[in-house]
């Protein structure tokens, strides 16, 4: 099973006591509501105050294996080792194909993790349509209820905000947000985020793709909404472009020595980001991918190098 | 999708390329020894091509139309619904082809149309060969495994490429209402091998841009001496 992301190298033993040596170390940089664990650093979600890892777990692809139980089987381990390793959040859509009933039938296989933190979406026009396919979603993760359901793409969203808020006044739902990707249709949620009590936006935001950093990411901070960040990778097509070029050597200032780490910490390290979402086949790279999470963050001088730097071999 | 115009083919793609192919793997070993059967139906299409008797070109439209239920409810409805949500509109598209062979091939069939005998005709005749033999081979490209196999009857590009063949070969008649379903398909399946960056992705849509300018071609050339 290829994996449509990173170039870097499976982690070995040694390498992973060294990641958990560092999450030990008291080098962390202090960065707003930034909490420390010995797994993955934590950010609060601004709305209620709860602890979430900055890493979480994209179904994007890399859970769409449909009914090959080997595949299956493979994400469940994935999952397993991702809720191992601190994780919380996993966010799915029903547009991803069969990712729910894969997610699901993880979630039934590894037995649901009390700390599991279910990220969903609606991806339908209308209201009524919208309640059938999201307790047509709850069923395939299997589970009472999801934690967070967000309005995919803004499609309908003057359909489905109501939906959702009702949810969550009626204990059926904690958290209510909306999505976006590939930076398209920021002025419409910018204008939702004003207007609507979310709790959560979600949106893309890589090493590349820096707009949201102008309006977005400040919006959130100002109005206390949690961020989610899909693409932190885009979709492995930045790591093949920086995989052309050796990582400096200033990189080991923050503890990577690799891309992927460079990319994740960079992203997780903006102050409104709650957290990112890289998806992966591998159990390798989420354990990396947590262990990114562990160790020294990029303070607010080291980011705007790291920016500089990507922009300087463009 | 809001500015669904703006995504490129490669934001759209909802399954990596090793789950794709896994799904030919799976789908094979599912139906083995089908595909022995399969392969038989495509010889058997050969010798009805030089048989060219009416009641042959029935028997050809016949099998095509099977072949082309077959993959709209085992492969489409059954297997690639699991990974793409759109597979359900191309099971929808694939029983319409099927029954518009059998309307157009078998009970509207006119009588007495020889087998084209010309250039389109000669070039009708390898594309049917390359996709019974030759399309096949491609699971042998590197990174896949013979067990995915795309076979002629089982798999819908080499279905949709013999199709193709088939009406190039003027053996079954009216052909126009035929076309748009196979040629509509092999644009979305080389679109999606894009995607993947799979390296035989030009292949489909070649073949049926080929085989629809030939078929268009030869229409006009017939028209003419009529």
């Amino acid at each position: 099973m290829t994996t449509p992301a990173k170039t870097t190298p499976p982690l070995n033993n040694s390498r992973r006591r060294l990641l958990g040596m560092i999450a030990a170390s008291p080098l962390l940089v202090a960065l707003p509501g930034l909490t420390r664990h010995s797994q993955p650093a934590t950010r609060a979600i601004p709305s209620s105050g709860e602890a979430l890892p900055l890493v979480g777990l994209g179904s994007w692809i890399s859970f769409n294996v449909g009914n090959d139980k080997a595949a299956r089987d493979a994400s469940a381990e994935v999952m397993r080792n991702f809720f191992q390793a601190g994780g919380r959040l996993i966010d799915s859509s029903p547009m991803y194909g069969s990712a729910q009933e894969v997610i699901g039938y993880g979630l039934t296989k590894i037995g649901r993790p009390a700390a599991l933190f279910a990220a969903d979406k609606v991806w339908v026009s209308g209201g009524d349509a919208g309640r059938a396919q999201m307790e047509e979603s709850r069923q395939l993760w299997g589970i009472p209820r999801f934690d967070l359901l967000q309005v995919h793409n803004l499609l309908s969203w003057e359909a489905h905000l109501p939906t959702l808020f009702t949810m969550k006044a009626n204990g059926r739902l904690r958290y209510t947000g909306i999505t976006t990707s590939h930076g398209r249709r920021h002025g419409d949620m910018e204008q939702l985020m004003k207007s609507q009590p979310l709790d959560f936006i979600q949106l893309t935001y890589n090493l590349y793709d820096r707009e949201a950093e102008q309006r977005l990411l400040p919006l959130a901070l100002e109005r206390g909404i949690a961020v989610i960040v899909n693409r932190p990778f885009q979709q492995g097509a930045l790591l093949r472009r920086l995989a052309r070029h050796p990582l400096p050597s200033w990189a080991a200032e923050i503890d990577c020595s690799n891309w992927a780490q460079f990319a994740l910490k960079f992203v997780i390290s903006h102050p409104a980001v709650t957290c990112a979402i890289p998806a992966t086949t591998r159990v390798a790279h989420v354990l990396e991918n947590m262990g990114t999470a562990s160790g020294r963050l990029p303070d607010q001088a080291m980011r705007a190098r790291m920016a500089a730097f990507v922009d300087s071999l463009s | 999708m809001s500015e669904w115009w703006t995504y490129s083919l490669r934001d759209l793609l909802l399954f990596s390329p090793s789950t794709y192919y896994r799904l030919f793997e799976l789908y094979n070993i599912e139906w083995w020894p089908l595909q022995i059967f399969a392969l038989a139906l495509g010889m058997i299409v050969l010798l009805l091509l030089r048989n060219g008797s009416d009641q042959a070109r029935k028997a050809i439209a016949v099998i095509l139309a099977l072949c082309w239920l077959w993959l709209a409810w085992a492969y489409h409805w059954q297997r690639y619904a699991s990974i793409n949500w759109a597979a359900s509109y191309y099971a929808a598209a694939f029983a319409l082809e099927a029954l518009l062979l059998l309307w157009l091939g078998v009970i509207r069939q006119p009588p007495g149309m020889a087998e084209a005998r010309n250039k389109s005709g000669r070039s009708g005749m390898v594309l049917f060969v390359f996709a019974l033999l030759a399309y096949p081979l491609l699971a042998l490209l590197p990174g896949r495994s013979w067990t995915q196999a795309e076979l002629f009857g089982m798999a819908p590009d080499p279905t949709a490429l013999a199709t193709l063949a088939i009406i190039l070969l003027g053996s079954v008649r009216p052909a126009w209402w035929l076309l748009p379903i196979p040629v509509m398909w092999c644009l979305i399946s080389g679109a999606t091998l894009w995607a993947m960056a799979s390296p035989d992705f030009w292949l489909p849509p070649l073949a049926a841009l080929l085989a629809s300018a030939m078929a268009i071609s030869s229409a006009r050339k017939f028209s003419g001496q009529t």
